[in-house]
């Protein structure tokens, strides 16, 4: 990216003044924070950006004609086409200031997509529009369902999470497969810039939306984006679980730029003192999703909860060169 | 009025024809995809990249469907696209065919028309685009290279025009014309650059409450592609019949101006009819079939017999007065289908020729023929006109 | 389900929206609605951060927050995650 680096100034009263991007009057679920992330995200845009998005709840509610929430122009096309989107954009702005048709000097492109047009449907666009090296941040807001259809599973999903399509049943006890390490995968890619962020933690989450429209090249944010009505959770507590998500290391904050792991702060911390961490139960507890497993013959799924955990963090450390400790 | 301007000839193939075509035409960006028989079209048009011919961006996308969404996306920031495609590639792109002419993206497709699996075959019939009928997209049929090359050349003009705004395929029989060398006459670059002009955009009104040039633009800022309810989603498609409608004449209008430059024209852009003029019999075809045809035709006229075609080049939208008044005369019309509708008591074009027909005063006899699937030889296809006159049942031998 | 107000001869092609949703008021789905305790209430600005519907806004001139309840559905985010609990819930 040929623009010249701005100062990030993301103090709350900056961020507070900064007129919405993303608008009021959307027809999200109360307590929605999707759209809290969407809100955040469009506060961290550095000039002029076109954003795409992929099919899914927060596409619908931001669209609805004659009513659009997006203040920026916005393109949507399909479930499994954000990257896609991206790429066509991208090589659009490119072909034409290459013939002096651009008025621009530079403009950003962000792809929006959930964790079914990520993780499933959408991942060979994904795959190939970062392999082909466009330069575009691809955003998954990860709610862990496919929402919008109304709670099926997806390959975000946690195991032992209830969903329309992986309900706890007498016989199965809610997904029986494991959460797919999606940003590994796309570190696995060799692009410059990876990173994952929780709303709670929105400054962390600015500087990395930023970061990964400065890198040249794609750059791929994992948002962790609570679904109350998914998650069959109290409303009021979608901010907080986004907290308790990094607390007990289920959702470990990191950024990988080129290929190098590091903790960020929120994480660094409970790295460097693990008797900060919180057990899976704290966040566990109160998501309706999870209830099952905390009757007494599910007792071992909530303990392999906790190991997948443990050994996922384990993992991270290693990767960011932090020896864990006991 | 311009007159003819001087031109160099040149041997290429079919898909040749088109990767020049897009070269001469300033597009910018082509995403595609490799499949056979459309391969040596990316394969031509990446030498120009790579030789520094073209400012093109070009895209290697990891699938068809990504190839159009990309395109699709590049349309509407304001570029002028182009791709590729055949067979399961245009099958796998089914679902954006519609998001593309329903974001009324002017994109310019070229089908080397081939069968579709299974069995795999990668021979030349038309299933894989007539399964797109319905899709939105205007579908031109050429006869050989010659007009492969003036085709995408006009489907630019005609998909770019603002009263149109629909995305164009351009169907060449896969290796008949795909693979096949032939003289082709080309324009001269700045000729074509000029013909097909820069995209224009119309104003449309957006949520900031201006009128803007529909495209993705910082400065304007627009929503495309939301969600419509069922207050105003069918007033989007009802646009888009309109626009279909408005084709009818902007292909007839491209097709006289096109001539005027090159001394070429097919029919009136729409249908082209050959020695219909008192015919008792005819046939109805698409794409390379005619030039066989043709042939036929002139064997059957020297031995007395009033046989005439009707070369069907715009399928989509399909030119409902030119057919019925060019063939309300003949006693019996036999429509050549390269393309099975299973169950459907007989072939996509054989099913729209009896419809335009139902409404004239009289009504010839109508017979259907499935021919070529998956590349069969059709060389015998006098016996087409031969066929009984009496046998209107659409029976497909 | 909105009403149809214009014919296909009017309305800009392919869906392009004519109208920001900031004209479409989402304050009606709420039961609850936050009250704020002005003395607690220390101006930290996280509520206007966290809220999924962009309804607090913090007005400069006044140095003081706002909440709109034009857009709020009354989830309880802000006063969840009010540090100082300044914000509490009451029944509209």
């Amino acid at each position: 990216m040929e623009m010249a680096k701005q100062e990030w100034k993301f103090t709350t009263k900056d961020i507070a003044e900064k007129p919405d991007l993303f608008l009021s009057g959307h027809r999200a679920c109360a307590g929605c924070v999707p759209t809290t992330v969407l809100r955040l995200i469009m506060k961290a845009l550095r000039g002029p950006t076109i954003v795409t998005q992929a099919t899914g709840c927060m596409e619908v509610v931001s669209s609805i004609y004659p009513y659009t929430s997006w203040a920026v122009p916005w393109l949507h096309t399909a479930f499994e086409t954000a990257a896609a989107n991206a790429s066509g954009i991208e090589a659009a702005l490119k072909a034409l200031k290459r013939k002096g048709r651009l008025k621009h000097e530079h403009v950003d492109v962000i792809a929006i997509a959930g964790d079914g047009g990520t993780y499933d449907i959408g991942f060979q666009a994904l795959s190939g529009a970062v392999e082909r090296g466009h330069d575009f941040l691809f955003v998954l807001y990860d709610n862990e369902a496919y929402m919008n259809t109304g709670i099926q599973r997806s390959g975000g999903t946690p195991k032992g999470a209830a969903t329309t399509t992986s309900p706890a049943g007498t016989a199965i006890p809610g997904k029986l497969e494991y959460k797919k390490p999606i940003a590994d995968i796309m570190v696995a890619h060799e692009i410059p810039y990876v990173a994952t962020a929780s709303p709670y933690y929105w400054r962390d989450l600015l500087e990395k939306v930023r970061k990964g429209l400065e890198v040249e090249g794609p750059a791929f944010l994992h948002v962790l984006a609570p679904c109350p009505r998914g998650w069959r959770s109290d409303q009021a507590k979608s901010i907080e679980y986004s907290r308790l998500a990094v607390e007990t290391c289920v959702f470990p904050l990191w950024e990988a730029v080129n290929g190098q792991y590091q903790l960020s702060v929120a994480s660094k911390l409970i790295a460097l003192a693990p008797q900060k961490k919180r057990p899976v139960t704290d966040y566990l507890q109160g998501q309706g999703r999870f209830r099952h497993l905390f009757s007494p013959q599910n007792k071992h799924l909530l303990e392999d909860f906790q190991r997948i955990t443990d050994e996922r963090w384990r993992r991270l450390l290693a990767k960011c060169g932090v020896s864990a400790k006991p | 009025m311009k007159s003819v301007v001087k031109q160099e000839r040149m041997a290429l193939s079919g898909d040749e024809a088109v990767a020049y075509a897009v070269k001469q035409s300033d597009v910018d960006v082509v995403a595609a995809y490799p499949i056979t028989p459309q391969t040596i079209i990316v394969e031509r048009f990446s030498e120009y990249v790579a030789n520094g011919e073209v400012q093109t961006e070009f895209v290697c996308t990891e699938s068809e469907h990504s190839a159009l969404t990309a395109c699709l996306a590049a349309s509407v920031t304001g570029a002028r696209a182009f791709t590729a495609t055949a067979s399961a590639g245009l099958a796998l792109m089914h679902e954006m065919l519609f998001v593309t002419s329903g974001c009324r993206a002017p994109v310019v497709m070229a089908i080397a028309n081939r069968a579709l699996s299974a069995p795999l075959n990668i021979h030349g019939d038309h299933s894989d685009s007539m399964a797109q009928r319905d899709s939105g997209w205007i579908q031109l049929y050429a006869e050989n290279a010659q007009e492969v090359y003036d085709s995408i050349i006009q489907a630019f003009r005609i998909a770019e025009d603002i009263n149109v705004l629909l995305p164009v395929m351009v169907g060449l029989d896969g290796f008949t014309l795909s693979h096949t060398l032939e003289n082709v006459d080309t324009l001269p670059d700045e000729v074509v650059k000029q013909f097909i002009g820069s995209r224009k955009f119309p104003n449309v009104l957006t949520h900031e409450g201006k009128m803007a040039p529909f495209k993705l633009d910082p400065d304007n800022p627009m929503t495309m592609g939301p969600i419509a309810l069922p207050n105003y989603y069918f007033e989007f498609k009802r646009q888009q019949e309109e626009a279909m409608k408005n084709a009818l004449s902007i292909i007839k209008q491209v097709n006289s101006e096109y001539a005027k430059i090159s001394g070429r024209s097919y029919g009136n852009g729409l249908i082209e009819p050959y020695c219909l003029e008192e015919a008792e019999v005819a046939a109805v075809c698409l794409g390379s079939t005619a030039g066989t045809m043709k042939t036929v035709v002139d064997e059957l006229r020297a031995k007395g017999v009033k046989a005439g075609l009707l070369r069907l080049r715009t399928f989509r939208p399909l030119p409902v007065e030119d057919l019925r008044s060019a063939l309300c005369n003949v006693k019996a019309v036999a429509v050549m289908d390269k393309c099975m509708s299973f169950g459907g008591n007989g072939g996509p074009v054989y099913h729209e020729i009896r419809h335009v027909l139902y409404d004239a005063d009289v009504r010839p006899y109508v017979v259907n023929y499935i021919y070529g699937l998956g590349g069969r030889d059709s060389t015998g296809t006098a016996k087409y006109l031969r066929g009984s006159p009496a046998d209107s049942s659409g029976k497909a031998c | 389900m909105s009403a149809r107000e214009k014919s296909w001869k009017e309305i800009a092609p392919a869906g392009v929206c004519s109208r920001t949703s900031t004209t479409f008021l989402t304050g009606d789905w709420k039961t609850y609605m936050p009250v704020r305790d002005l003395e607690k209430c220390t101006r930290c600005l996280l509520c206007v951060l966290f809220c999924p519907d962009g309804a607090i806004h913090w007005k400069q001139e006044k140095s003081d927050i706002e909440f709109d309840y034009n857009f709020c559905k009354g989830c309880g985010i802000c006063a969840n995650e009010c540090p100082t609990k300044a914000i509490t819930m009451k029944v509209e």
